[in-house]
């Protein structure tokens, strides 16, 4: 009887999740009391109501010539809530890879590193003037997103491709890019393997729930070239298993897999990153659909560091600049002038507390991936648009 | 008697009445689990909601773009998430059918080694079966793929096992069949075999119980299955079937049946370690069986195997299979640790799903639908035979 009745409880349990993953898809329902040949009612969603008071004067009673409209903006739901959450709790909850050298990784000091990291710590500094009031978090592919979507994480700074689905469907919003990436292709030096076409027939190792595994059978299925693809669930398992001999090729955004290459790899020169890119991978911070304004804080955060290396501002120069500088972009930049920090919600010396504490764009990239390092990338597409590169903020004021 | 019991029913009032109290509190505790299942589900609404996600299953009909490495129905990027499912179900299902069979095979055997007189083997079987017991699995599986299929050489230097069986990190491939163009016809002639090995069990099972004397019923209706079956292989002008070799061809594999590392460490993890359970299943049960069983049957002059197999076996099941039947659910849930090595079963594939659609809630309902199907679905299937071998009171 118990067991009986156990069962039925949990086929109450997934029947009704199913039931009520059902429901929305249902045709919308004629409200209460409409009539029967009621149009269909297409949901819209309210993102930001306008409310405009007009007092019209009434006749007799009035005096003043012109009627007075005040347009006041009223946010949707969650406005400001995460930058509230995120003062009120003293720290900053980044979500990050941790697995992958030069982007985030732990060091031996226990600390994270990494290009994504310093990110992280540019949007502490931002809200806090504090870059150390990060909390790391370290992800999965997988899991990258549900935690951002329930709020574990504040932002999400994990080499994430910025895709239309993620953009919608996910209830993400993709701030800026910070890097722009290609897929690519490695194999050991040693396999003869050129070409795509030499892949013909093999088995090629890729990270589960990426853009990367669906970009694969794309081009794959477009070149008709036959392959096997061996999934795997994170970094350290998909490259362990490429070391093994396990699969003829690994591919991945060709930044993670030289990164890879040199950091973790125990042969390093054995392998070599073939001439193909697979496709475009525009990688950036990831936010929640429904807190704009920790969009544009993250979105501005990021534009600060390219506007700094535009201008030639440094950590190392910020306060000699700020104290002579006569350059009013500069000047509104550092928060000399006007309240560019106070619209975002923050203090008016952001950026200047991202410079000094953290650097500009250049500084953060050449202390991971910089030629000193050992997971160097040259800055290829990472050049300020001056130097041939997309990297262009749009206008402080 | 009769008299005053209608009274004292009568006179309790309905709060005060035990069956109607039980009622009651059955009653509360359901409305309770209602409520709170209701709001559960509501906070989750409202949060999706909130976040301007939907919540539905049609995204099943979507491309699910990417390719999954082992699929035994056709499948490639341009089929459905719901083919996906479909794919990493009958990956599932492939897996824990042979790993059942596997693992009740060793059981049996190591089960009844345990009970040997020969002191080496008992205390083998015991290592095997404490060692098996109190590892995790998942570490087993771990060991397995990243210390054992995947550290095979490499393909140029597989080790070649007659057969020929190749062992390489690529995978193990073993000489398969190709059906030919005859494949069909001889399948009409194995059926044809099964059915005339069938009515010969029949008749000889009641042969048997007229004359008093059984025959080996089982001996003699296999023997005319194979007989018919070889019969048919060289009576048909073409062999049904085609030996596939399997080889090295430059850096790769190629014929014969190619199984993946992932796939032979998840089935030979799970097998092994299911078996030591099933082994000390089968231990308990061949020991329930009281000992004047086994003397009185010695007595009767049955032979050593005889006993096993008419006396205590039949008696032994009555215990082993219910137990048996939660090792089976255990092994067939168990084959979701496959995600730590990436074999595509359901579990890793649905993870693959969840990831591109963003669609957490369904997935995981459907997983676990999924999966409480086939559990109550076998254990639904190991009741009806365990009623079949169970006491009959009388």
């Amino acid at each position: 009887m118990s067991r009986k009745l156990s069962t039925l409880f949990i086929l109450l349990i997934i029947s009704t999740l199913v039931i009520a993953g059902c429901r929305p898809s249902a045709p919308a329902t004629a409200p209460a009391g409409g009539a029967q040949a009621q149009p269909v009612v297409e949901t819209v969603e309210v993102v930001r109501t306008v409310v405009v008071t007009v007092e019209v004067p009434v006749p007799g009673e009035a005096t003043a010539a012109t009627p007075q409209v005040k347009i006041e903006v009223a946010q949707a739901p969650g406005f400001g809530d995460t930058l509230k959450a995120v003062q009120a709790r003293g720290n900053l909850i980044c979500g990050v890879n941790g697995q992958l050298p030069g982007f985030s990784f732990l060091d031996p000091q226990g600390n994270f590193s990494g290009f994504d990291a310093d990110f992280c710590r540019a949007l502490a500094a931002a809200i806090f003037g504090d870059p150390s009031k990060v909390e790391f978090r370290a992800t999965t592919t997988q899991e990258r997103f549900t935690v951002l979507q329930t709020g574990e994480i504040d932002v999400l700074i994990r080499n994430t491709t910025w895709t239309l689905v993620r953009d919608t469907e996910l209830g993400l919003n993709f701030t800026a890019t910070t890097f722009y990436d290609g897929q690519g292709i490695m194999v050991p030096k040693d396999s003869g393997i050129a070409a795509l076409q030499d892949l013909e027939g093999g088995t090629i190792c890729v990270q589960k729930g990426t853009t990367t595994e669906l970009n694969l059978a794309d081009v794959m299925a477009t070149e008709g070239i036959s392959y096997t693809p061996a999934v795997f669930d994170d970094v350290n398992a998909t490259y362990g298993a490429y070391a093994e001999g396990r699969c003829d090729a690994v591919t991945s955004d060709k930044s993670q897999l030289s990164s890879v290459a040199k950091g973790l790899l125990p042969d390093p020169d054995n392998h070599v990153i073939l001439d193909v890119t697979l496709s475009k991978e525009p990688l950036g911070p990831v936010v929640r659909h429904g807190d704009d304004q920790w969009l544009d804080i993250v979105k501005w955060t990021i534009f600060a560091t390219f506007a700094a290396e535009e201008y030639g501002i440094s950590s190392a120069n910020v306060d000699e600049i700020r104290s002579s500088t006569e350059n009013p972009e500069i000047k509104r930049l550092l928060g000399l002038e006007g309240d560019l920090g106070a619209k975002l919600g923050l203090s008016n010396d952001f950026a200047y507390n991202i410079i000094k504490l953290v650097g500009n764009y250049g500084e953060i990239y050449d202390r991971s991936l910089g030629e000193g390092t050992p997971t160097f990338i040259p800055r290829g597409l990472n050049s300020l648009y001056t130097n041939g590169g997309l990297l262009y903020s749009p206008p402080f004021r | 008697m009769n008299n005053r019991r209608a009274i004292t029913s009568h006179a309790i009032p309905f709060w005060r009445d035990e069956r109607f109290l039980k009622a009651l509190v059955q009653a509360i505790f359901l409305l309770a689990l209602a409520l709170i299942l209701g709001y559960f589900i509501r906070n989750m609404l409202t949060n999706l909601r909130q976040q301007g996600l939907g919540l539905g299953f049609d995204f099943l009909r979507l491309t699910a773009g990417f390719d999954i490495g082992e699929h035994l129905i056709p499948y490639n990027r341009s089929h459905t998430y719901l083919q996906a499912f479909a794919v990493g179900l009958l990956n599932t299902a492939l897996v824990s059918g042979l790993g059942i069979i596997l693992a009740t095979l060793l059981g049996v055997i190591f089960g009844v080694a345990q009970l040997s007189g020969n002191f080496l083997v008992r205390s083998a079987a015991r290592g095997y079966i404490e060692l098996l017991r109190n590892l995790p699995l998942l570490v087993l599986l771990i060991f397995l793929y990243s210390t054992v299929f995947v550290q095979f050489p490499r393909v140029r230097e597989a080790i070649i096992l007659p057969g020929p069986v190749y062992l390489t990190n690529r995978g193990v491939a073993i000489p398969w069949g190709t059906p030919t163009a005859t494949f069909p016809l001889y399948l009409q002639f194995l059926g044809a075999a099964l059915i005339l090995a069938l009515l010969l069990a029949l008749g000889l099972s009641w042969y048997g119980k007229r004359s008093g004397r059984p025959p080996l019923t089982f001996f003699w209706s296999m023997l005319t299955f194979l007989l018919v079956a070889a019969a048919g292989w060289l009576l048909l002008p073409a062999p049904p079937l085609e030996a596939n070799l399997p080889s090295v061809q430059g850096l790769r594999l190629a014929g014969g049946l190619q199984l993946s590392p992932e796939f032979m460490a998840l089935l030979s993890g799970l097998s092994i370690y299911t078996s030591a359970f099933i082994a000390d299943v089968v231990r308990a049960g061949i020991q329930s069986v009281s000992r004047g069983q086994v003397e009185a049957a010695k007595s009767l002059g049955l032979t050593g195997f005889q006993t096993l197999r008419l006396v205590v076996f039949p008696q032994a099941l009555r215990v082993i299979i219910p137990p048996l039947t939660s090792q089976y659910l255990n092994l067939t849930k168990n084959s979701s640790l496959a995600v730590a090595i990436g074999y595509p079963e359901l579990f890793h594939v649905s993870g693959t799903v969840l990831n591109q659609s963003g669609r957490a809630v369904e997935v995981i309902a459907l997983v676990m639908a999924v999966y409480l199907s086939i559990s109550l679905l076998t254990s639904a299937l190991m009741n009806l035979y365990n009623r079949r071998v169970r006491l009959v009171e009388r």
